[in-house]
């Protein structure tokens, strides 16, 4: 025999110990009623409980400026804005289309675009008007950034005031190029109050399920997916069957790859699950390509099961384990994005917040179902899960131990 | 008494021992034990809770590593080669260890898989199995439904569908019947006779003596090695059997005697063990018998017994140390 051809022998045994074990394993999961309600009672719960909204104050949405007009007015007007603090102006960008891609990444909650005839009709005072896209995919962004624009937009004329009066000269001065543009006869006149146009994106009604929905897929995986596998193992420790499966010829990887992969499985059905009943229950619109939600989730899923097995094999009984996944749920909950708007939080809120998976994949799932955005798009997300994942896999098999 | 003659004198041990130590902190829990047993025998393992039998085997089995010694198992040396031990080898732990909410094919198919057992061979294996320890009746009954004696059979069932060379069982018949106790062992037997080497661990004198040969534990160290009939063979002439109508009153009068290491009631019979330094138990008996009369009890009777494994153990436990280290059975 040659050496490729007990290469594929040994592969080929090592398969179908890992799938005797998978099979094994879902077979008991059949079999147990908690487990099964576990899978879907979940799902339906915490959909129905995280149907009401919560209003947060918004601050700090990140926010993209593309400026036609290049103006110093248009320069002042975005000082303005950033001095409201809801508005933190991020980066300035030159095209539109480079706008919906940061929206629809979730890397701005806002752009705000200056139309090129934005200083000549402020400053002859007629129906000078911005535009501000905003995400409205998270409500809770939406309305504050309504709010605030609105707000910014009556009391901006009052602020700016003494810079459009501070006489022609003044503006000679420190922008001649305007003067020109517009030629001397352009008279400078009080402003009418700044119109702010705000322009609702992804999710125009402001719908928080629409929003909440797509996290809630996240944040039940987080919180099945990690248990699940932790008890799966822990139970066989606690039982003591882990001492006749130890004592067979299944390897560690067999082991750890035999109690993943069923919940792989189920992982999936809960997705497709709580989708369903997003769009059932709240008519949640699917805007992006399942096939890449799917891809997108299973880097994501993986994490979460491989933290399964960290869980495991730092637990001594399934009570510990259930415990040491909340350690790690609750924070995912919290400062993921999932509760509270990521970018109103703290600084280093958010600094822990973007280690954990459930940050990314929030980003990824809303951004393909509510708005569209495909997964190329969304590759620093992935990568960030990728990570994760490599070194909850490095620290699994680190601890993960076949011996008593 | 066994029914099954004694293993051919084979030379290879399968089990092979030097100075194994397993220590958990503070406490020595195998301490320096020396092992050999050889192809095709029943090895058992005997000592009360706490002296190290499972902690012996673990490490055996490579599922604990020693903290000092060597051990060879079927040539591998243990833990390094452990690996490649464990489809010749099948474990049945002392809890019960497969998934109770599994139904008993289920579990043995389980078991095959795991060992690698393909197809026809493994739907073969697993018929073969239910059939050979009757289990076909309860083939779709999960096993948490199982009494303790069909527990243990699915269990020995589980732990043989691989034909390995070698089988460990913890305290196989703990809290089992002695019917089903009974037609475990000759399930052993038959095991045996077809080559399996057994390292049992027990708890019962009756299964003890059953084995080939034994070696007896206490507090982790080895305490005695050899045949059961060699072992008590070392306390011929120890033991004196006395008869009397009121046992209690001979109890508390053979223990005022210096001869006398213990005393075992049996019914209105008494087991006495002699002490080492005591006279044969020919002269002895005489000598008691006298004493009791002479302490008002002229009805007593004493005389001459064959030793018992329990005697050995008493023995053991007062403190001697009895190494029959002859490897032929008389």
């Amino acid at each position: 025999m040659s050496a490729l051809a007990r290469l594929g022998h040994a592969c080929a045994r090592s398969l179908r110990r890992t799938l005797a074990i998978a099979h094994k394993e879902l077979r008991q999961l059949a079999r147990d009623r908690l487990s099964i309600g576990l899978v879907a009672g979940i799902p339906a719960l915490q959909l129905v409980l995280f149907g009401f909204a919560i209003n947060m104050d918004v601050r700090g949405v990140p926010t993209a400026v593309l400026d036609h007009s290049h103006s110093a007015i248009s320069r002042r007007l975005v000082g303005e804005l950033a001095a409201t603090q809801t508005f933190r102006i991020d980066r300035s960008i030159e095209e539109e289309s480079e706008g919906f891609r940061l929206l629809a990444t979730s890397q701005v909650g806002a752009v705000v675009v200056i139309p090129s005839d934005f200083a000549r009709r402020f400053y002859r005072g007629r129906g000078a008007q911005i535009s501000i896209l905003a995400d409205a995919s998270d409500p809770t962004v939406a309305s504050a950034v309504a709010l605030s624009g609105q707000g910014f937009g009556q009391d901006l004329a009052a602020r700016m005031q003494p810079f459009a009066t501070g006489a022609a000269s003044a503006a000679r001065r420190l922008v001649p190029g305007d003067r020109d543009a517009f030629g001397p006869q352009s008279e400078i006149v009080l402003p009418e109050p700044l119109r702010v146009e705000v322009l609702p994106f992804y999710n125009p009604e402001r719908r928080t399920a629409v929003f909440v929905v797509p996290g809630l897929v996240g944040v039940i995986l987080t919180m099945t997916m990690m248990l699940m596998t932790a008890l799966a193992l822990v139970r066989e420790r606690e039982r003591g069957t882990f001492e006749f499966l130890i004592a067979t010829p299944v390897s560690r990887l067999e082991v750890m790859l035999g109690k993943i992969l069923p919940y792989l499985a189920v992982g999936f059905v809960q997705v497709a699950l709580v989708l369903a009943l997003g769009v059932f229950l709240f008519s949640v619109p699917i805007r992006g390509s399942l096939v890449e939600l799917a891809a997108g989730t299973l880097p994501f899923l993986a994490a979460m099961l491989a933290m399964g097995l960290v869980v495991s094999s730092a637990s001594r009984s399934q009570f510990q384990a259930m415990q040491l996944s909340f350690f790690f749920f609750l924070p995912s909950m919290l400062l993921s994005g999932f509760m509270f708007p990521f970018d109103a939080m703290p600084r280093a809120a958010q600094w822990i917040g973007s280690v954990l998976p459930l940050t990314h994949y929030l980003r990824i799932v809303r951004g393909i179902v509510i708005k569209g955005a495909s997964l190329g798009d969304l590759g620093a997300e992935v990568a960030a899960i990728g990570a994760f994942l490599a070194g909850a896999l490095a620290l699994a098999a680190a601890t993960f131990r076949k011996r008593l | 008494m066994t029914g099954a003659a004694p293993p051919a004198p084979v030379a290879e041990a399968v089990i092979e021992t030097r100075g194994l130590s397993r220590r958990f902190g503070a406490v020595q829990a195998v301490d320096r034990v020396d092992l050999e047993v050889r192809r095709g025998e029943i090895f058992g393992c005997l000592g009360p809770n706490g002296s190290g039998k499972s902690t012996l085997m673990r490490m055996l089995l490579g599922l604990l590593r020693p903290s000092a010694g060597t051990a060879h198992v079927l040539g591998c040396e243990i833990p390094r080669e452990c690996e490649q031990l464990r489809s010749a080898v099948g474990y049945m732990t002392q809890r019960f260890s497969l998934y109770d909410d599994l139904s008993v094919r289920e579990n043995l198919d389980f078991a095959a898989r795991i060992f690698g057992l393909v197809g026809g061979v493994r739907r073969e294996r697993i018929a073969a199995s239910l059939a050979r320890y009757r289990l076909e009746r309860y083939a779709t009954t999960r096993a948490a439904a199982l009494s303790g004696g069909w527990k243990q059979r699915l269990a020995l069932a589980a732990a043989t569908i691989h034909q390995p060379e070698l089988l460990v069982l913890d305290e196989p018949t703990a809290g089992v019947d002695p019917q089903s106790r009974r037609e475990f062992w000759e399930e052993l037997f038959e095991l045996a006779s077809a080559g399996t080497t057994i390292f049992v661990s027990t708890h019962y004198m009756d299964e003890a003596v059953r084995c080939h040969r034994l070696c007896m534990l206490r507090d982790g160290r080895r305490v005695a090695v050899g045949a059961p009939a060699a072992l008590t063979h070392a306390l011929a002439e120890r033991v004196v059997e006395v008869a009397d109508a009121h046992p209690e009153q001979v109890i508390a009068a053979l223990r005022a005697s210096d001869l006398v290491a213990s005393t075992t009631q049996l019914g209105n019979t008494l087991h006495v063990l002699l002490r080492p330094q005591a006279p044969p138990a020919r002269e002895a008996a005489p000598r008691l018998e006298r004493a009791l009369v002479a302490a008002g009890l002229g009805s007593a009777r004493a005389t001459p017994a064959a030793a018992t494994l329990e005697d050995v153990f008493v023995a053991i436990f007062l403190g001697e140390r009895l190494d029959a280290n002859r490897p032929e059975a008389p």
